[in-house]
């Protein structure tokens, strides 16, 4: 059931145009090389990858100082309120420059997968863990499902993108570029609700 | 206001954009040269269909006087789509609209209405608090807000020019773009190759050299701009300057290629001080570095001085004063104003290194005084200026102001106001379409901005 929820949440992130795919079809595009398009993808997986562990790590460090009530509470109210302030501000990423080199879109990736707060849709999960078993178990757990999380995500993604790339063309994003930052928003607020709930 | 899904006006990819729609209005700025009114948005109808076909149909006064409205553009366009910040789900729908004389820059809602409606007004003092600069004129929308270039410096400095960054939500003076300026002084138009990270800025003058008019000592002791300068976009430093040679004064609008994948532009010169002829140059980069070279020249036209302005009268010619060019969004033609002689021409520029002629329109010119075929027998002042092409690069549309004082020299017994439509593929006029005269309430017609986009105004990330 978690990892379900994990994975999903995995293929949602990929799914999403803004968390990376179409980042690599442009540089595909821009060089009409399908090979700079699969170059990209592993390093935008990365800088995901390292977003989604660094809160792992979080949650693992605060788990072992604190009671699993605290951090359960803790975590919740962090996600309400990143939950409402995504909903709520009309701030979004910013990030001028087009030509990154592999690294570079690696480091554009974790920024824009924490400003994004890709991990912290997770936190219900980190926590969980942290009440199961002994701090250990939580590190070493929160970071099997942050690479859990990631792969499904860099499966969908790099699908997405060379179907798109080969197949689809751009024109789709017209219409099918759907608002999921409003919709991930209101997820954030409920998970963090019910992880308060759950808790008390 | 967010949408759930695009914004319809971003398109992708040049390609998609020239399956737009047609455009149903025209915003036109207009201004009083005497600043005794306000300035006006117009808007005309473009929709063929329409019973109004042709005429004013909306009208926003701005709010104060003597802002001498030039360019203006969009507050959101397709650079919305790009991968590395998208935020699609925003809506074009204000105009930013600034003052090249005031130093003001106004915002317009344009959504459910025929006039615009001021929703805000950034002052002059603001602009020069925060980014040091006066005279604001081109705006751009793109990556981490909106640029607008200004031609003069804040305080009483008369330079030098730049680019100013304002928030595109707020409409907020964020501040000067501009990390290390190098050598650059001049400012006028400025535009990008977006994909490569690399920003272009044209020069014209400052505003002690053109707020008057043209200087002929400074004219002929060839001060006015003769570069461009090519900028890290990202980094906001300079990068280089390509020099067209101090003989081409005034380089003016720059026209990248809409191809993001391809490295070429054009830009216009107003006149060479040896000759009087005006001249397209193509920027491309090679052997590591931008270059500049001539395609197009267009010779002045030998005229009687006792038919010339003053400023004219020595020479015995008519200088052709390329001000404004527009390319297409499929990057296959270029219009080219001839403002001076009151021709447009229409070039075929697959290859942007060998432009081919392919049309002439006349009308208007300091000598010809051509007639818009609308009304034969009406004798027009001004000429070819501002030149826009839809989307689709079915359309072309004129209008016939350069710059208040510029226009009393050049046509001192009067520019008038007009605005022309041309059909691109017959190239020639649309006879329905002929707003002038009255139409324009005494005020003179400057920059055309096309409802959802048009050649000039959004920058594309994918080919």
């Amino acid at each position: 059931m978690t990892l379900a929820a994990v994975l999903l949440l995995g293929a949602f992130h990929g799914l999403n145009p803004a968390m990376g795919w179409l980042f690599a079809v442009a540089r595909g595009l821009q060089e009409r090389s399908i090979d700079r398009l699969l170059q990209s993808i592993p390093m935008i997986a990365l800088g995901h990858l390292a977003s989604v562990a660094l809160v792992a790590l979080v949650v693992a460090a605060t788990g072992s100082v604190v009671t699993g009530t605290v951090l359960a509470v803790g975590g919740g109210v962090v996600l309400v309120a990143f939950g409402l302030w995504r909903l709520l501000s009309k701030r979004h990423f910013r990030w001028v420059g087009m030509r990154l080199s592999l690294w570079q879109l690696t480091c554009w990736s974790f920024l824009m997968s924490s400003a994004h707060g890709a991990g912290l849709m997770l936190i219900p999960v980190f926590t969980g863990l942290r009440t199961e078993g002994h701090p250990g178990h939580a590190v070493s757990g929160g970071l099997g499902v942050a690479l859990y999380h990631t792969l499904a995500m860099f499966a969908v993604a790099g699908t997405v993108a060379v179907v798109v790339y080969k197949v689809a063309g751009l024109t789709v994003l017209r219409r099918a570029w759907v608002n999921v930052d409003r919709m991930w928003a209101v997820a954030l607020v409920a998970a963090g609700a019910v992880t308060l709930v759950s808790a008390v | 206001m967010t949408f759930w899904t695009p914004d319809p006006t971003f398109y992708p990819s040049p390609r998609d954009a020239a399956s737009a729609p047609e455009e149903k209005l025209a915003y036109v700025a207009a201004f009083d040269r005497a600043a005794a009114r306000p300035d006006a948005l117009a808007v005309i109808d473009t929709d063929p269909s329409s019973p109004a076909y042709g005429t004013v149909v909306g009208w926003t006064d701005l709010p104060g006087t003597g802002d001498e409205l030039h360019h203006f553009g969009w507050n959101a366009c397709s650079s919305a789509l790009c991968p590395n910040a998208p935020h699609p789900h925003v809506e074009r729908r204000y105009l930013v609209v600034p003052g090249l004389r005031s130093s003001r820059i106004h915002i317009y809602d344009t959504k459910d209405r025929l006039s615009p409606e001021l929703v805000k007004v950034v002052d002059a003092e603001e602009l020069a608090r925060r980014a040091g600069y006066s005279r604001p004129h081109t705006v751009h929308c793109g990556p981490e807000g909106l640029y607008v270039s200004a031609l003069g410096g804040a305080d009483g400095r008369d330079g030098p020019g730049g680019i100013a960054v304002l928030d595109h939500t707020s409409f907020e003076v964020v501040g000067q773009w501009e990390l290390d300026r190098g050598p650059q002084y001049l400012a006028y138009d400025f535009w990008w190759h977006i994909n490569q990270d690399v920003m272009i800025t044209s020069e014209w003058g400052t505003p002690s050299m053109v707020e008057d008019g043209v200087v002929g000592e400074l004219l002929l002791g060839r001060k006015y701009g003769h570069k461009l300068h090519f900028w890290d976009l990202r980094k906001r430093t300079h990068l280089q300057e390509a020099d067209l040679g101090d003989a081409h004064q005034m380089p003016l609008e720059l026209r990248p290629a809409h191809d993001p994948t391809r490295l070429y532009g054009f830009v216009g010169v107003v006149t060479s001080v040896e000759d009087l002829s005006a001249s397209v140059w193509v920027w491309f980069h090679e052997d590591g570095r931008w270059q500049v070279r001539k395609v197009i020249s267009i010779p002045a036209e030998p005229a009687d001085p006792d038919l010339l302005p003053p400023v004219l009268k020595p020479f015995g010619a008519v200088p052709p004063l390329v001000t404004d060019i527009a390319l297409s969004v499929d990057d296959t033609r270029l219009y080219v104003s001839c403002w001076g002689t009151g021709e447009l021409k229409q070039y075929d520029v697959s290859d942007p290194y060998q432009p081919v002629e392919l049309g002439s329109l006349r009308v208007g010119g300091i000598v010809r005084r051509a007639p818009h075929p609308a009304e034969p027998s009406l004798p027009l002042a001004g000429g070819p200026q501002m030149v826009e092409v839809s989307r689709d690069g079915r359309r072309v549309y004129l209008t016939n102001s350069l710059y208040g004082s510029w226009d009393d020299q050049f046509y001192p017994d009067g520019v008038g106001a007009w605005m022309a439509k041309i059909d691109a593929e017959s190239f020639t006029f649309d006879t329905r379409f002929f707003p002038h005269g009255d139409a324009f309430r005494g005020l003179r017609p400057h920059q055309v901005r096309l409802q959802g986009g048009d050649a000039s105004s959004d920058s594309y990330c994918f080919p």
